[in-house]
């Protein structure tokens, strides 16, 4: 299935911020997504769901051009950054990524984590950089831990850090890899959270999640991913409560008898 | 110790737990007064057998003679400020070069090929060159050859000829722990828009660094100790091993020999254990840092 999800919601006229065609990427003999295909408008907010090994984790490194991609094109605002000339630093400038193990630098506190990209990357001088940190880490609501070091902090607070630094950059699309699935359950919350604030902030974002909740409530579309590629994409009212593809039926039965849904 | 610490939220330890302390405060006593007795008994038998051999006294007379060895401690100690000096000026410049080895060795992409195979041989080759070979080769190889803008000094082709050595060991190291660094951390920095060279120079080469402390010192002090084979290149520089076999030869007395010895281990022990203390304390905070 090609064509991309449309939200009720969502403006038909608008012009996609993302645009995923044909995309293929393999690990030698092992295919991992094929002829994928996906839309995304601006200030949607996509949950992407599928069994493990479905692809949700490659594409979002695909996007932030982490994997080289076999074949297809990927466009943002337009440009194809799938094109090997494109500069694939000022790219992922554009796209932030949050990992599912966080992936903060042990060796630097907090702050110095959050400052890193300002700092080295844009140029900006440490005291104006450490400001816009501060900011953001006020918003996560971690400010009193930026002299922290990052494995002081419990994980749905480094987390958060992890949030923070990826927004410094200003990314016009944040992607989530299953940013919740390394927490204890008490610490999915804050986390969640934080996503359903960004999103009503109007942030573009793709996230990754078994979060089924999550997805029904605050996602605007549903894509369940297969074998490799779309197999099911539409609002989550439909998608979750009424799937036509078996593949996603089995899926979220899976689910509902792990109560997870 | 003896008085219970008070907890901040005024915990006073149970009787129970009390007993428990004393307890083990007693064990405690016992361990260390078992060590010291096994100890002095050791002491005690090995210092007698020794004491009582055949040649025991002409043994005292050429390696521990107390009154020639005061003699000539002046001028050893001297030598060792020439070892000293060297040890440091080579490890300032091997841990340079070494890091440059480090990242031509990781270097991707097919243009850095020739690059990469000329610091692969290097490597190789001088990781498995004796030491003392090399000290040979370039300190008298290199001057007969006669190249009048090539120094001819015999210290400095001995300073190259360590740093060449150790140099390729502690590019192994090096690169080593760059690799130890998990992928993930590469991934967050070039998520962030870092190059790959910025990604080196912030997130890899730091935390690499700090894993591979131990082994770097570990180096350091077996390059402290080797800087003794440059007495091996003979005069004029006297190091403090050359002096001391320049005094043993004149009197035909060892003592020398063994002052040489015991001021390189007052330099190389709190080395070691200056090592084992930064080991010690990366195990404990790397535990938490894992990632």
């Amino acid at each position: 299935m090609t064509a991309g999800p449309t939200s009720p919601r969502s403006d038909p006229t608008a012009a996609d911020l993302l645009e995923i065609e044909h995309l293929r990427k393999a690990y030698g003999e092992h295919v991992i997504l094929r002829d994928l295909s996906l839309r995304v408008l601006p200030h949607q907010c996509v949950a992407l769901i599928g069994a493990s090994g479905s692809g949700k984790s490659t594409l979002l490194r695909c996007l932030n051009l982490l994997e080289t991609v076999d074949d297809g094109v990927i466009r943002l605002d337009g440009v194809d950054i799938t094109d090997p000339r494109t500069k694939a630093d000022q790219v992922r400038t554009r796209v932030g990524i949050v990992f599912q193990a966080f992936n903060l630098f042990p060796h630097m506190s907090v702050l110095d984590n959050v400052t890193l990209a300002s700092r080295v990357v844009h140029g900006v001088r440490r005291a104006e950089a450490e400001a816009v940190a501060m900011d953001m880490l006020r918003r996560v609501g971690l400010a009193e831990k930026a002299r922290a070091t990052p494995d002081s902090l419990s994980g749905g607070q480094q987390q958060r850090v992890a949030i923070a630094r990826a927004l410094v950059n200003k990314p016009v699309l944040m992607l989530f890899d299953e940013v919740t699935s390394a927490l204890d359950p008490e610490l999915v919350g804050e986390v969640l959270g934080l996503l359903t604030e960004l999103k009503a902030e109007g942030m573009t974002m793709l996230v990754a999640t078994h979060e089924m909740g999550f997805a029904r409530q605050v996602a605007d579309s549903v894509v369940f991913l297969a074998d490799g590629g779309v197999a099911e994409a539409g609002p989550p009212e439909q998608v979750l409560a009424e799937p036509t593809d078996p593949r996603t039926q089995r899926f979220l039965r899976r689910i509902i008898d792990a109560g997870r849904l | 110790m003896n008085a219970p610490t008070r907890a901040p939220d005024g915990w006073v330890p149970s009787d129970l737990q009390q007993q428990r302390l004393s307890y083990r405060r007693s064990r405690n006593r016992r361990s260390g007064l078992i060590a010291g007795i096994s100890t002095v008994v050791v002491a005690v038998v090995v210092g007698w057998s020794v004491a009582h051999t055949q040649g025991w006294p002409r043994f005292r007379e050429s390696f521990l003679n107390v009154d020639y060895g005061r003699q000539v401690f002046g001028d050893i100690a001297k030598g060792l400020w020439l070892n000293v000096r060297l040890m440091v000026v080579c490890e300032v410049v091997i841990l340079v070069l070494a890091l440059l080895l480090a990242l031509a060795r990781s270097l991707r992409g097919p243009v850095f090929f020739p690059i990469r195979a000329l610091s692969t041989v290097y490597t190789d080759v001088f990781r498995g060159l004796p030491l003392l070979l090399v000290l040979y080769l370039l300190g008298f190889g290199v001057p007969s050859l006669r190249i009048t803008w090539l120094p001819s000094n015999s210290l400095i082709w001995g300073a190259i000829g360590l740093i060449l050595t150790y140099t390729a060991y502690n590019a192994e190291v090096l690169r080593a722990g760059m690799e130890s660094i998990h992928p993930s951390q590469r991934a967050a920095a070039r998520s962030l828009g870092l190059t790959h060279a910025k990604t080196m120079r912030h997130v890899v080469i730091p935390q690499a660094f700090r894993r591979v402390m131990p082994p770097l010192l570990n180096d350091l002090v077996s390059l402290q100790k080797d800087t003794a084979l440059i007495a091996a290149l003979g005069t004029p520089y006297y190091d403090a091993v050359l002096q001391a076999q320049i005094d043993a030869q004149t009197s035909y007395n060892y003592t020398p020999y063994v002052i040489a010895g015991l001021l390189f281990l007052v330099l190389t022990i709190p080395m070691t254990r200056f090592t084992d203390w930064i080991a010690r304390k990366q195990g404990w905070t790397s535990a938490g840092a894992a990632v």
